[in-house]
């Protein structure tokens, strides 16, 4: 297993290196002079080009690349100019905030998600299969800032029963169960769509399993349905919903960018909107560069995790 | 085609999404000849307005602008913004996935690492990063979604043209001279469209939530312009005094993606043939017993006796007759063969008697299987449930999809212990690997560690004995438990069954299409042909002086071994389907003997002492062969 875990982390390494040659890429697309852009047409010649000498920006394009590469892999991500602050730590700071919100909803729509989704398959055409398939096309239909913003109106303003947005109350806050609160209502909001193509996936995979061979020779054992359902048919049909979960856990890292704008959440991606408007671009480059990393590093989690449910996956 | 929308019509929900989708689009084309205010003149002094007030049927948002015509005109933006994307993407990544598909090699290898790479990002991530470079704004946003859906479509294309791409007619145009960008366009490009169309289809509702979402975060279209994201984002900051501004926006985008999502729901289930034919329904815990009359009586002694058993497929409105009126009975210590070709309803009887035929489709519309002195059809599901296994067992063909791929052999066994014995693990561990001892798996310890793909078909087929001999049951009911084991291994099986037969004073029924298995095993044989029993007898005297036609050409079937003189002869004809029988035996088509009155009537099962056919003119006359 060790074996295995080490190989998938070597394959890891050109993915991860591709990631920041495509953000590079991209980054190295805008048009125009960098330095203008951040400091404005009013700049003069010299601090344009001060700025670029700063930024590295008067080399050619392959170097500056190994540069940034060579200063990341050093730990050093660059200087954030608009929070005039190390860009790592700043991404630090706001990626656990970001993790906190998405595991919380990633959690939820695994759970939520493969049980409607098992329960769904097993009452088949029945009542509750019907509330469920009609609940997550509902859920899938629905824009999760909207269902954010939605919530807020009827669970913070009008109920009052959950804090309107933050992650922590600002007077006397900070504790565990004021996070718990504050976390509530933006990780529903994030899980619902992830939660509704879990189910959906869960559904047609269980559909599938119990109609093998081997839940009939189950069942032949005298099996009781239950155990037939949640074990034998789940434990097969995981086979084919891991690998969905682990892009579902993409969905809500990248998703959590809406919830956080709604809710005011301090995670990584109202960083990268603010960074984007302002045009701060080493902590565009390097936030997304960061987060792409750990989600590369998730999915080899999700193989492992595959490797031990099934063992004809060879380590 | 007119099949694929009357399948779609029929689903209600997605005729309900084309319609609401429908309207939507009816009036967002129509939308610059209606007659709304403008969208974009400010009026501060009418600020939030309510809805359904003079003159704004939806009220005002925060500079009075007008809420209907800006959500109007904002559909379409919307609208258009989504198609837009999805066309680039289908377009791009159609492209890619062709080239990469029909090229192959070393093309194929680095466009489709570069495509993993892409896919390799959190999705939304990679269109922020798009965004951050080209700068905010409605086109930029457009590139951006497009752009991280280039690699899906480019994937699934892929995948469909290199299934294409070594068919004979892309051979024969390559042979022809054409050149590689013909082929594409002519050959290829139109067999992939459909496939294109689809994933448009399935993507297009995202693309407009994604547009719609960088819009919101004020990434998208720029003021005073705005589509529905970019409303829904102007009003979060009036969200709670005046909610009507962000309800109008969100409910539209609810109703166009969620009109998307069903009527492609529906598309894709009216396209895929496995829907049509129901073969998605998950066969339920026991068969469905649907028995008018009151069960018969039973017709013979025995530990297991099954008195004009009916069991049914209803597909649609079609009846299939799998099982017809199917009468057998086996008594301790005693092995029943039943013969017939596949379809001949052979293994729907042995699955009907525990409640395993899948149902649906499966139903059992009449007589009776009594166990000892237990009505099994139409038993509670309960009572059934602790009747399985324990006293009437399984053992199935192909024992690589019949036991479980994920668990290991030996707690499949434990499994089938403990479910109805109240033992613990380590006790019922020992009894598994006893039990693998046996059935004479070697190194049984070490065995039952192992999962069944580790194993070969003979030593898994040892493993579904072992299993159905956990409990010690009065029955075995194995269906043609040697048909995917090479000739040594089969009759290695063969002799363990007969001993443990002998040893345990165990009833089988054993389900074969083999009449020389039939002959090692059995001792009396039972022929099925088209859900009916032809013949019964013991099988020495079938063997020796076949009564029905059917019989008589189903034992020359069977090679015999150094004789070499006889002609081996295959039955020319295939078994007749079972949902349309004419009347009269199902054989005559295909009988060299078929007379004019086989055909008009039904043939009663003529019993002679211990043999029994359904032959209006019996190759051997039972009353002779009985003196």
């Amino acid at each position: 297993m060790t074996g295995y875990i080490l190989k998938r982390l070597i394959s890891a390494i050109p993915v991860l290196f591709g990631i920041t040659v495509i953000v590079f890429l991209i980054m190295a697309m805008i048009p125009g002079d960098p330095a203008t852009a951040i400091l404005g047409s009013y700049a003069t010649p010299e601090n344009v080009e001060k700025l670029n000498r700063d930024l590295g920006l008067d080399q050619p394009l392959v170097a500056r690349y190994f540069i940034w590469l060579g200063n990341m892999l050093q730990g050093d991500f660059g200087r954030s100019f608009a929070l005039n602050r190390p860009v790592l730590d700043e991404v630090l700071d706001r990626f656990s905030a970001t993790l906190i919100l998405a595991g919380t909803s990633f959690v939820l729509c695994a759970v939520f998600g493969i049980a409607a989704g098992v329960v769904s398959a097993a009452r088949q055409y029945g009542f509750a299969d019907k509330a469920i398939t009609f609940a997550v096309l509902l859920g899938i239909s629905i824009p999760s800032f909207f269902l954010g913003m939605m919530m807020i109106l009827i669970f913070a303003v009008n109920l009052k029963w959950l804090p309107v947005s933050g992650m922590y109350a600002i007077y006397g806050g900070g504790d565990l169960p004021d996070l718990f609160w504050h976390l509530l209502m933006p990780a529903l909001a994030l899980a619902v769509v992830a939660t509704g193509v879990v189910a959906r996936l869960s559904r047609s995979a269980m559909l599938e399993v119990l109609r093998q061979d081997f839940i009939r020779t189950a069942r032949a054992k005298g099996v009781n349905e239950r155990r037939v359902v949640w074990r034998h048919a789940l434990k097969a049909a995981m086979v084919s919903i891991i690998p969905v979960l682990g892009i579902q856990a993409g969905f809500v890292l990248s998703g959590a960018v809406y919830i956080e704008m709604v809710f005011q959440w301090p995670g990584v991606g109202r960083m990268l909107v603010d960074a984007i408007l302002k045009r701060d671009i080493l902590l565009v480059q390097g936030g997304v560069v960061f987060v792409a990393a750990c989600y590369v590093l998730f999915n080899i989690a999700v193989d492992v995790a595959q490797s031990l449910l099934d063992p004809r996956i060879k380590t | 085609m007119k099949k694929f929308f009357q399948l779609l019509i029929r689903n209600r929900l997605a005729a309900a999404g084309g319609v609401a989708l429908s309207i939507v689009v009816l009036l967002a084309l129509l939308t610059p000849i209606l007659p709304l205010q403008e969208p974009n003149v400010t009026n501060t002094a009418n600020r939030f307005v309510k809805p359904f007030s003079e003159g704004h049927l939806l009220g005002t948002d925060h500079l009075g602008r007008d809420m209907l015509s800006r959500l109007l005109w904002g559909t379409r933006l919307s609208l258009a913004v989504g198609f837009a994307a999805a066309i680039f993407a289908a377009f791009f990544g159609a492209a890619i996935g062709i080239v990469a598909g029909y090229f192959g090699g070393r093309t194929d290898n680095i466009i489709m690492r570069g495509v993993d790479m892409l896919m390799a990002f959190p999705y939304i991530l990679l269109a922020l990063a798009i965004v951050a470079a080209l700068g905010p704004g409605l086109v930029n946003a457009l590139i951006a979604v497009a752009a991280v859906n280039v690699p899906f479509f480019a994937r699934n294309i892929r995948g469909v043209t290199v299934g294409i791409a070594h068919k004979e007619f892309v051979d024969a145009a390559r042979l022809a001279g054409l050149s590689n960008t013909r082929i594409i366009l002519t050959e290829i490009l139109p067999n992939v469209i459909p496939v294109i169309v689809i994933a448009m289809s399935t993507t297009i509702g995202w693309m407009i939530l994604e547009t719609a979402g960088l819009s919101f975060l004020g990434l998208g279209s720029q003021p005073p312009q705005a589509d529905l994201g970019s409303m829904l984002g102007e009003a979060r900051s009036a969200l709670i005094t005046n909610p009507h501004t962000s309800v109008v926006p969100g409910v539209m985008i609810l109703i166009i993606v969620m009109g998307i999502n069903l009527l492609g729901d529906g598309v894709r289930d009216a396209l895929d043939p496995r829907l049509r034919s129901g073969a998605l329904t998950r066969p339920m815990a026991a068969t469905v017993v649907e028995r008018e009359s009151q069960p018969p009586a039973a017709h013979a002694e025995g530990v297991l006796t099954m008195t004009d058993l009916e069991t049914q497929f209803h597909v649609g409105e079609r009846v299939y007759k799998a099982v017809n009126k199917v009468s057998l009975n086996v008594a301790p210590g005693e092995c029943l063969g039943v013969i017939g070709e596949s379809g001949s309803g052979k293994s729907v009887t042995a699955l009907s008697v525990m409640g395993l035929v899948a149902s649906p489709p499966g139903v059992i519309v009449g007589g009776s299987v009594r166990y000892k002195d237990a009505e099994l059809i139409g038993m509670k599901y309960g009572r059934l449930r602790e009747l399985r296994g324990d006293r009437v067992a399984y053992i199935f063909q192909d024992p690589l999809a019949t036991l479980h791929p994920l668990y290991k052999v030996g707690d499949q066994l434990v499994e089938a212990i403990q479910v109805h014995h109240k033992v613990g693990r380590a006790e019922a561990w020992k009894r598994a690997v006893d039990l693998l001892k046996q059935v004479r798996i070697p190194n049984a310890e070490s065995r039952a560690e192992s999962y069944p793909h580790e194993m070969s078909g003979g030593m898994r087929q040892r493993v579904g004995i072992a299993m159905s001999l956990a409990n010690d049951p009065d029955v075995i009911i194995a269906d043609e438990p040697t048909t995917a084991l090479d000739v040594t291994v089969q009759a290695q099986i063969l002799s363990l069954l007969n001993d443990l037969r002998r040893e345990r004073g165990l009833a089988i029924i054993f389900i074969t299409h083999d009449f020389g298995v039939v002959a090692q095993l059995c001792d009396r044989v039972a022929v099925m042909y088209a859900g009916r029993i032809v013949e019964e007898g013991p099988t020495q005297a079938v063997l020796d002086a076949p009564a029905h036609p059917y019989t008589k050409r189903l034992i020359a079937c069977v090679p015999e071994l150094g004789e070499g003189r006889r002609r081996l002869e295959a039955i020319p004809g295939l078994p007749p389907a079972v949902d349309r029988l004419d009347p009269g035996c199902a054989f005559a088509p295909r009988c060299l003997k078929k007379e004019a009155a086989c055909v008009t009537r039904e043939i009663e099962l003529a019993r002679v002492g211990g043999r029994a056919v359904r032959c209006l003119y019996p190759e051997t006359d039972l009353k002779e062969a009985a003196e």
